[in-house]
């Protein structure tokens, strides 16, 4: 087979697993599993091997026009560079991981077999987006993204949470496509195509005459879709889906799809000073908003949700600064071990039987019960903190030695974005390694009563962690080899921001373990119970339930009022407003929601009222003529004559005074 | 009737001078005879008495005959005497009889529809009348020569150029007939049979009412 | 010896009215029917004297009167038999009291109209 071939059966497998999926998974109990795990693996295997086969060389296209479709042609693209490749074989792994996982996670769901069609249906939506290299096929993929993401973090939908929290994963991300699908449009009026390498060679031709405009509107898509600032508040909310859908989301497919967008576009950006300039504006804002915000979250699922904004922010960073190997570089392994640390987070509540830190720190022995999750989650949270020789140090590295070499002037973006990027991120690094200690103190190292046993954990779920260990482990080590894949600059992490960002880091921790132990004393004092423990259920279960009794047991989805929580010391007065995301909700509400709803309520009366008068008045006009009408039929023969001969009459005046004044 | 023949460029030339305000004989004639056939028929339609308005019907059709006659068609005046005096008032006294309408004045003899009825008449009497003056009120008959409604005249073209639709009138009339007879013999089966179904004021079902 | 054409055709336009008038007015079938008489009639009159003024070679205007008076006939015969057959049935030949096909009585209650309509129908089923 072709690499084309093979490529067009990488998104196409998944595809017609999750097909397949919704058509028999109801009656065929026993397809469902192989049904869900044997496409994603074949996928992963088929994408490993075109990665083999494309091996960092001359990018792979091919195009088929099925139809003509009016002025610009959409065609049914395969564009196949190094970062292509890459990324495919992550999302391939993560999914893998992730359908393996959910297979024991929700092994007593009722509803697994559509959410295994679905997770594998937004598998097939994230490689096409990988792959196209068409930008309407890349939308196709991208929107089929956001309503699978609907859908899944609705799993739940029982719960207030789930649904609310879909909507508006939905809605918001739907707020950043439309100026996206807009951008699209002026890209291809500018360019005359969709294709990505023809759009490229337009550009580098110097043929773009709106850049600014077209990058910004792009932005906003993406915003929307990797979560950032202003558009990341959907992202904490989707947590009240299932773990193993969180980990997809936030690992692999629909945050990474925008980072990825614009690392395929770069050009088209890099036309733009100013697109660069609020590229990391936005960039430095998420980073170290996010992270604060991770610091202050008692929803262990929360922290690393804000986590992955920060880490998505990283990665923005190193676009706006014009270095798409280091975003990508960064995307690549943050997805290895963002993906762990939230199969692992979905291990721990499932015995914790709770998914808040602060009744997680007033477990003893928790990490005696779950040895697996304990050890791989120390590996991804060392991998998070950028602590060398884990993954996430190096990639980090990428982005801050890419910032710099901009700040200091020697990149294509404007000194001002590097500089922006290089401050962000060694302050997001202190942050982000600060908040990675307190979520592994407070898991691991509660004290008060004994942990609940929940028996041994299925292997389909602890082994997976320990697959995606290595790469969180040893990814790193890859630093020499992938320039070849990208566009050839090197990624070894630079001395200065080497030392730099890893003494913040080092920092960071400290002060947090400096922080715990001075609060850790008071846990004892102020007891936390409201664990939700109901040993017989499954994760997803277990997970639903705590999410669901969150708000009853501390008032708020987001926070705890818990004095021995390191973070409150560490943040003091922000703190409030960090656990609440820094109101933006708020913003949001003032700024869409209370208009749109007085829309709504204007065009309700509108319709109520005004609309409905004249249709009520279009019914009644004719029932009172009927009513009229039916007088008129009283069955009297002469009644009827009667009229029809002076109709007659009238006709016939009428006929002949028109005859004689004619004549 | 005068002999003197008269060319169809005279009859026009006199027929100018002949106004309205110096009528022939004919004329006065048919304007009395007329004003009687016309008096007849309102009292037909307005009278309360049933029995009286089909005599006055026959004083109509008379007077009408006696129109034909004026008309120079004998013909078809004879025959409007043997067919509508003699056989159709017949025919509808009969009717009247057997429906049992009452002798005498019979104050419902009007429907309430009368108001818009008179108002329909007025208004087509109006507008025909109108219309017929404004169209004919300067044309003529000429009456001279030879009748050209005697019998002679009439059955040669009846018999001559009318023979087929004469001979298909005769079907419809045999028609009629046998329907006539279908019509009443049901009830004349009941009449010998189950004599109180034609008594209005009996309505429970006799024995014969579910054959 | 001439005569207006406006004598015999105003004549014939009164009598036709007259006769629109019985039968619009008129309650009583066989009333009914003699004003329909009175139509024909003032149609006949009409037919003769355009022929007569005319001078048509083929008369056909008073053949058509000749028909007009043997369907009259027929049509006199038929009607009568319908209107006995009414009567009959109905106990009546009112004119007006034949509202089968009216709205239904339960939208337009006229108590005059109701119980002499029960009745009919009753006699109706009675005799069907």
């Amino acid at each position: 087979m072709t690499t084309t071939t093979l490529a067009v059966l990488v998104p196409l497998l998944p595809f017609l697993g999750a097909v397949a999926g919704l058509l028999f998974g109801h009656r065929v109990p026993g397809l469902v599993r192989p049904l869900a795990v044997l496409p994603t693996l074949t996928a992963l295997l088929l994408a490993v091997l075109v990665a083999v086969r494309q091996g960092g060389g001359r990018a792979v296209d091919a195009a088929t026009e099925l139809t003509p479709t009016g002025s610009v042609p959409v065609e049914l693209a395969l564009h196949i560079d190094g970062f292509a490749a890459l990324v495919a074989v992550l999302v391939g792994v993560v999914a893998s991981c992730v359908q393996i996982y959910s297979t024991g996670y929700l092994r007593e769901d009722p509803r697994y077999p559509s959410y295994a069609a679905l997770v594998s249906l937004f598998t097939s939506a994230m490689l096409l987006v990988v792959y196209s290299g068409d930008l309407m096929v890349l939308l196709v993929g991208w929107e089929i993204m956001g309503i699978c993401s609907y859908f899944l973090v609705g799993h739940y939908w029982e719960t207030p949470e789930a649904r609310a929290a879909s909507l508006k994963a939905f809605l918001v991300t739907k707020l950043g496509d439309v100026p996206f699908l807009i951008g699209l449009f002026a890209l291809a009026a500018d360019t005359g195509s969709f294709r990505v390498t023809t759009i490229l060679a337009r550009v580098a031709d110097g043929g773009l005459d709106h850049p600014t405009l077209i990058a910004l509107l792009l932005l906003a898509g993406v915003a929307g879709k990797s979560a950032q600032f202003p558009l990341h508040t959907w992202l904490p909310d989707a947590m009240a889906g299932p773990t193993p859908v969180s980990a997809l989301i936030h690992a692999a497919t629909m945050v990474a799809a925008g980072v990825y967008f614009v690392a395929r576009l770069l050009p088209v950006f890099a036309t733009s000073g100013a697109a660069l300039v609020v590229l990391a504006v936005m960039a430095a804002v998420t980073m170290a908003g996010s992270a604060l915000a991770a610091l202050a979250q008692d929803d262990i699922k929360r922290v690393l949700a804000y986590s992955t904004i920060g880490q998505l922010g990283y990665m923005t960073g190193a676009l706006a600064v014009g270095d798409r190997g280091a975003a990508v570089f960064h995307l690549l392994s943050h997805g290895a071990f963002k993906a762990l640390l939230f199969l692992a987070a979905g291990v721990i509540i499932h015995v914790a039987g709770t998914n808040s830190l602060a009744a997680m720190s007033r477990m003893k022995g928790l990490r005696d019960r779950v040895p697996d999750a304990y050890w791989t989650m120390t590996v991804a949270l060392l991998a998070l903190a950028a602590i060398p020789p884990f993954s996430g140090f190096f990639s980090k590295e990428a982005v801050l030695g890419a910032a710099e070499h901009a700040a200091t002037g020697h990149a294509v973006a404007p000194t001002a974005a590097g500089w922006i990027v290089l401050v962000a991120g060694l302050l997001a690094a202190l942050l982000t390694a600060a908040y990675a200690t307190r979520l592994w103190l407070l898991a691991f190292h509660g004290r008060g009563t004994e942990a609940p046993d929940h028996g041994r954990q299925p292997v389909a779920m602890t082994a997976v962690l320990w697959v995606l260990a290595i790469p969180s482990l040893a990814f790193g080590l890859s630093v020499g080899v992938l320039p070849d894949w990208f566009d050839g600059g090197s990624l070894t992490p630079t001395l200065t921001t080497s030392v730099l960002g890893t003494g913040l880091a080092l920092i960071g921790a400290l002060v947090t373990y400096g922080a715990w132990r001075h609060t850790t004393a008071l846990a004892a004092r102020v007891p936390m119970g409201a664990v939700a423990a109901s040993p017989g259920g499954d994760g997803g279960a277990v997970e639903a339930e705590a999410i669901a009794t969150h708000r009853p047991a501390y008032g708020d989805v987001a926070s705890a009022p818990d004095p021995a929580d390191p973070g409150r010391l560490l943040l003091g007065p922000v703190h409030r407003h960090a656990a609440a995301g820094f109101r933006l909700d708020a913003v949001y509400t003032a700024l869409f929601v209370r208009p749109v709803q007085a829309a709504a309520r204007l065009v309700r009366f509108l319709d109520r009222e005004v609309v409905d008068t004249y249709v009520r008045g279009a019914g009644t006009a004719p029932r009172w003529l009927g009513a009229a009408v039916r007088r008129a039929q009283t069955g009297n023969v002469q009644t009827y004559l009667s009229a029809l001969l002076a109709g007659t009459v009238v006709l016939a005046v009428a006929a002949v005074l028109v005859a004689t004044a004619g004549a | 009737m005068s002999p003197a023949a008269a060319t169809a460029a005279t009859a026009a030339a006199t027929a100018e001078s002949h106004g309205f305000l110096s009528p022939t004989g004919v004329e006065i004639a048919f304007l009395l005879v007329g004003l009687v056939t016309l008096g007849a028929a309102v009292i037909t339609v307005t009278t309360r008495q049933l029995v009286h308005a089909a005599l006055w019907l026959v004083v109509a059709l008379g007077g009408l005959a006696v129109e034909y006659l004026l008309l120079t068609a004998e013909f078809i005046a004879w025959v409007q005497v043997l067919i509508y005096v003699g056989s159709v008032v017949v025919l509808l006294l009969f009717g009247l009889m057997l429906t049992k309408a009452p002798i005498g004045r019979s104050p419902d003899a009007d429907s309430r529809n009368r108001p818009v009825a008179l108002a329909v008449a007025l208004l087509a009497a109006a507008a025909l009348v109108w219309v017929v003056v404004d169209a004919f009120r300067t044309t003529v008959i000429d009456l001279d020569g030879a009748a050209q409604g005697s019998t002679d005249v009439t059955g040669s073209i009846l018999f001559r150029h009318w023979v087929l639709p004469f001979e298909a009138l005769s079907v419809l009339l045999l028609a009629a007939l046998i329907g006539a007879i279908v019509l009443s013999r049901k009830k004349a089966a009941e009449d010998t049979t189950a004599s109180p179904a034609t008594d209005p004021h009996e309505d429970a079902p006799t024995p014969e009412g579910d054959r | 010896m001439h005569l207006h054409l406006a004598y015999p055709a105003v004549l014939a336009a009164l009598l036709f009215c007259v006769g629109v008038y019985g039968v619009l007015a008129r309650r009583n079938a066989i009333l009914v029917l003699m004003s329909v008489e009175l139509m024909l009639n003032a149609v006949n009159l009409n037919l003769v004297a355009f022929d007569v003024w005319l001078r048509d070679s083929l008369h056909a205007g008073q053949a058509l009167t000749l028909f007009t008076i043997a369907i009259a006939a027929a049509e006199i015969g038929i009607g009568l038999a319908i209107v006995l057959a009414v009567y009959r049935n109905r106990g009546s030949s009112a004119v007006d009291e034949l509202r089968d096909t009216a709205e239904s009585a339960a939208e337009e209650p006229d108590p005059a109209q109701e119980p002499r309509q029960a009745k009919p129908s009753q006699k109706a089923e009675a005799t069907a």
